[in-house]
C-alpha cells in the first residue's frame, strides 16, 4: 500500500515529527510504500540543515534525510509555509524539495491513504 | 498525472482564526485543492466555527484579515460547507452569524460525512 | 474508519469531539498524549468505557509506555505498535486526525 503523509509541525516542540517518522518506518518495514511526506505549518522547520540538536539526543533532520536516502522518499517542503518562515533552500536539508501546495492535494490524490500527523 | 480520478477530499477546520495560523493555512491549501477537480467539502467543528463568524476586523493585530477569501471560495465551486451544530450552540452563535452560506449538521451527521470521504485533511 | 486522537482528554475536547462524531463500529487510536484517556483513574475513565460498548478503541503502546502508564492500561483498550498503528490506517478506509 502507498502512504502519503502530512506533518504539521516542527521537530522537538512537538511529538507529531516524532510519529510520522515512526510510522513511515514501521510502513516501509512492512513492504509497504510511502509516496510522499509533505511538511506544512511549522512542520516545514523540519528541512533545516543548521540544527545541531545535543548529542545524547535524536537528529530528526538527519533522520528524515536518511529515510529519503534509504528508501526514495520524497520529502516535499510548502514553499509558501517556508517562505514565511525562513527555510529556503540554501539552508534546506538533503533530501528535501521546496515545491508548492499542489504536491498535497496530489499525494491525497494518488496515495491509498492519507495520515495526518500535528498539534 | 491523476487523469479522471476524482476523491471525495475534507478539509476539517476545529481551530479559531488569528490564534494560531491553521485557519489561513489551511484556506489556502484549499484554494490549490479547487484546481484539481475533486470532490471538496470543508466542515467546521469545535473552535473551527469562529473562522467563519461574520465581521472580523483585524487592524488592531495588524494580522491580515483572511474572511473575505471564504466568501471566494464560492467562484472556485467550493460550496459544500458544514458547520457542526453543537459547536454554534456552545459558542452562543447561530447559521445568521456565519458569513457564507452553510449547511448546519451535528456532530453525528459530521461523522457519517467523514465515513464516505476518500481522504480527510485536518489542519 | 479510523479516528486518531492526540491529546490528553484533560487539557483539550479532543476526544470528545471524536466520539461525538465517530460511527458505531469505527476505530479509534489513541497516540502522544491522547493515551492518557486510556488509563484507569483518569476523570475520562466513564467516557471511555462507554465508547468501548460501540467503538474498537487502541492505544499506542510506545507513547503509553514512554510515559510510565503502560501498567494503567484500562480494560478492554487494545495496545499497539506501531507497525500495528500502520496495519489500522491500511485495513480502514480512511482516517481523521483529530489535531
Amino acid at each position: 500500500m502507498n502512504f502519503g503523509i502530512l506533518v504539521n509541525e516542527g521537530p522537538y516542540t512537538h511529538e507529531a515529527s516524532d510519529s510520522a517518522y515512526q510510522f513511515c518506518k514501521a510502513a516501509l518495514a512492512a513492504g509497504h510504500q510511502i509516496q510522499r511526506v509533505f511538511f506544512y505549518h511549522d512542520g516545514v522547520n523540519n528541512a533545516t540543515r543548521l540544527t545541531e540538536p545535543p548529542q545524547d539526543d535524536r537528529n530528526i533532520v538527519n533522520r528524515w534525510s536518511k529515510l529519503a536516502a534509504d528508501h526514495k522518499v520524497d520529502l516535499v517542503v510548502c514553499v509558501a509555509a517556508a517562505l514565511r518562515r525562513g527555510i529556503k533552500d540554501e539552508n534546506l536539508a538533503v533530501g528535501f524539495r521546496i515545491s508548492g501546495l499542489g504536491q498535497l492535494i496530489e499525494s491525497s490524490i494518488q496515495a491509498d491513504r492519507m495520515v495526518t500527523f500535528g498539534d | 498525472m491523476s487523469e479522471g480520478q476524482v476523491k471525495k477530499i475534507m478539509y476539517v477546520n476545529r481551530k479559531a482564526p488569528y490564534g494560531t495560523i491553521y485557519a489561513l493555512e489551511s484556506l489556502e491549501v484549499v484554494l490549490i485543492a479547487a484546481a484539481f477537480d475533486q470532490d471538496v467539502s470543508l466542515v467546521f467543528m469545535d473552535d473551527g466555527v469562529y473562522q467563519l463568524k461574520k465581521g472580523h476586523q483585524t487592524k488592531g493585530i495588524e494580522v491580515k484579515n483572511f474572511q473575505p477569501t471564504y466568501r471566494a471560495l464560492d467562484d472556485y465551486d467550493i460550496n459544500k460547507l458544514y458547520v457542526e451544530k453543537e459547536a454554534l450552540e456552545a459558542r452562543g452563535l447561530s447559521e445568521d452569524d456565519m458569513c457564507v452560506p452553510v449547511e448546519v449538521k451535528t456532530a453525528a451527521e459530521i461523522g457519517k460525512l467523514m465515513d464516505e470521504q476518500d481522504v480527510l485533511l485536518s489542519f | 474508519m479510523l479516528h486518531i486522537v492526540n491529546k490528553s482528554p484533560l487539557e483539550r475536547n479532543t476526544l470528545d469531539s471524536c466520539l461525538a462524531a465517530a460511527q458505531p463500529g469505527a476505530a479509534v487510536l489513541l497516540i502522544e498524549d491522547g493515551v492518557y484517556a486510556a488509563t484507569r483513574g483518569n476523570a475520562a475513565e466513564g467516557k471511555l468505557r462507554a465508547a468501548l460498548a460501540r467503538l474498537e478503541i487502541y492505544v499506542l503502546a510506545p507513547d503509553l509506555e514512554a510515559r510510565g502508564m503502560a501498567q494503567v492500561l484500562s480494560d478492554g483498550v487494545k495496545p499497539v505498535d506501531y507497525a500495528g498503528f500502520v496495519d489500522l490506517v491500511a485495513k480502514n478506509r480512511n482516517c481523521q486526525s483529530w489535531l
